[in-house]
């Protein structure tokens, strides 16, 4: 293990962000207290309580996961697109550097940063709710599981994509709907029976509810499942990572 | 230092996925601490013949050994002996100097080192810019950060690829007297061209690349001895059928449907060549072969090449 070259890209991708330490910092602490105003504040009073839990401290961890996984997948995808775009990827290619200390370096660093934004926005919502963390040691693993799993699929995105668009297109057509409806903001008993079945395809469902979980006690599946299908969806993400360099595809030709 | 070559190519052939065949088994011996330039037109392969041998695309076949370590089984041994200075100008554009060349060095598994640092970006007259973002450089700045960053993990084998596209006259000097420093440090230098001016100028040894195939690799000693011979060609009176035997020791050759006679001498060894001028005019006369006009001319390196460069095109 080549830790020196390891070292230096996490730094470097750490320190690209803390360049726009503005828009990565203020930005969600923004959004995150927007959504306090119009779901804890405004129609969350209608809402009494979900499970025995305050509207307001119900939707902490799916805020939480929301800016995991968006900010993973962003992180991840423009840290490797952005040299292959400029064509400095050849330096990363010709050094004495294997591909996947290339991904420890380019995943650790987005993993880093999304945490660090996710710990952010508990923070933030501390000055609107009051909550509790019952599990903090598995609330800590699903957080890094999370981090790690989608930093290696914005990873994947970032190789695949050729243009921008594309780079946009899997957060914004998938990622975030499947957040949404994944049951950041409700459980998914309050949905019609129909719906709770159509829901349980979207992962997002199984990474919500495994962290609600480590809070409340509370959850809309089993923790035991939530993490069994977070290690899943790892694994898969790393065995696509396997596959993408076996193949030299789009790196390498 | 020993008499191994620092980089051997082995019947390298490299296909991309569609079809194209960039590279047809190329053979190559890189000698320590020379300069080797690669010549060939746009397309040729030189680009990707260097991108194999750094790590940068896979070959389809063959292989590379760098000092002895083959390229892709042992790529860190391979890999750390090299710097590579790309064609295309890219980089980071919001980071300063210091901290790109700095990164390099790192990326490259060498722990840190100012010292070293300075000592390249002073080479490379960067010193004064090293605060400064690289956005704000001028393109031949630019260039001169990529070769600092080549250079910051102090490789052994510097790839230079096409080092003075786009460059200014003054500039491409300067950058010449930087390659022939890094020359006599110890570094092998590995350079692309398509400017035989940079090949004659700088280089120990030349290849020429054609189609992905290595059509010649010779000292730049023997192409410029190709390049020092010269042609008489000798407008005749009346045409000639054949070259009269009395004029055979003249290795003589007929033109322009035997309205001419050409003869090749070389111009690097004087004495004996002028005796044979005027000994081939005696003969002509002994033979009533009358001329009325004659003249002289020079083969450049550019003509060598560009007539290897077209056969059989």
């Amino acid at each position: 293990m080549n830790l020196q070259s390891v070292k230096t890209l996490y730094q470097a991708e750490m320190a690209r962000s803390l360049r726009t330490v503005l828009q990565s910092i203020v930005s969600p602490v923004i959004s995150t207290s927007l959504y306090f105003v119009v779901f804890g504040a405004a129609i969350g009073t209608r809402i009494s309580e979900v499970n025995g839990v305050s509207y307001g401290a119900f939707i902490v961890p799916g805020l939480i996961m929301l800016m995991l996984l968006t900010q993973s997948v962003s992180n991840a995808s423009f840290g490797i697109f952005f040299p292959r775009f400029s064509g400095s990827i050849y330096e990363i290619l010709s050094a004495p550097i294997s591909y996947w200390e290339i991904v420890i370096g380019y995943v650790g660093a987005a993993a880093t940063k999304s945490i660090i934004l996710g710990l952010i926005v508990l923070v933030t919502a501390r000055l609107f709710v009051p909550y509790s963390i019952e599990h903090p040691l598995m609330m800590v693993l699903f957080l890094l599981l999370t981090a790690v799993t989608f930093s290696l699929l914005g990873f994947i995105i970032g190789i695949w994509a050729d243009g921008f668009e594309k780079l946009q297109l899997v957060p914004l057509l998938v990622i975030t709907p499947l957040t949404f409806l994944g049951g950041t903001f409700y459980s998914i008993d309050m949905l019609p029976p129909f719906w709770q079945a159509v829901t349980l395809v979207n992962p997002v469902v199984y990474l919500v509810s495994g962290f609600r979980w480590s809070f409340y006690g509370i959850s809309d599946v089993s923790p035991v499942v939530s993490l069994g299908m977070i290690l899943l969806f790892l694994t898969v993400a790393l065995v696509v990572v396997e596959r993408i360099f076996r193949t030299g595809y789009r790196l390498r030709p | 230092m020993s008499d191994a070559p620092v980089i051997a190519v082995e019947r390298l052939s490299k296909a991309y996925a569609g079809g194209f065949e960039a590279l047809k088994e190329i053979s190559l011996e890189i000698r320590h601490g020379e300069i080797f330039a690669l010549l060939g037109p746009n397309g040729a392969g030189k680009t990707t013949l260097i991108s194999v041998i750094c790590g940068l695309v896979n070959a389809t076949s063959g292989r590379v050994l760098v000092d002895g370590h083959d390229n892709v089984r042992e790529f860190r041994a391979a890999r750390e002996r090299i710097g590579l200075v790309p064609q295309e100008l890219t980089n980071e554009a919001f980071t300063t100097v210091w901290d790109t060349v700095s990164f390099s060095r790192g990326l490259f598994g060498k722990g840190k080192d100012p010292a070293h640092i300075e000592k390249v970006l002073r080479s490379l007259s960067l010193w004064d810019k090293r605060h400064n973002r690289l956005i704000t450089l001028s393109g031949g700045m630019k260039r001169r950060v990529l070769i600092a960053k080549a250079l910051a993990h102090e490789p052994e084998i510097l790839f230079l690829d096409e080092p003075t596209a786009g460059v200014d006259v003054e500039l491409r000097r300067d950058m010449w007297e930087v390659v022939r420093q890094l020359r006599d440090s110890g570094v092998t230098i590995i350079l692309t061209t398509h400017y035989i001016e940079e090949a004659e100028e700088m280089a120990d040894r030349i290849g020429v690349i054609r189609r992905g195939e290595l059509v010649l690799v010779e000292e730049k000693q023997a192409l410029m001895r190709k390049l020092g011979s010269k042609e008489l060609t000798l407008h005749l009176r009346e045409p000639l059928e054949t070259v009269p035997g009395s004029l055979a020791r003249h290795e003589l050759a007929l033109a322009e449907e035997g309205h001419a006679l050409v003869y090749t001498y070389d111009a690097n060894v004087p004495g004996e060549d002028q005796a044979g001028i005027a000994e081939l005019l005696a003969d002509l006369e002994a033979a009533g072969i009358g001329f009325k006009d004659l003249h002289t001319r020079q083969s450049s390196l550019e003509e060598i090449f560009v007539s290897l460069v077209k056969e059989t095109a």
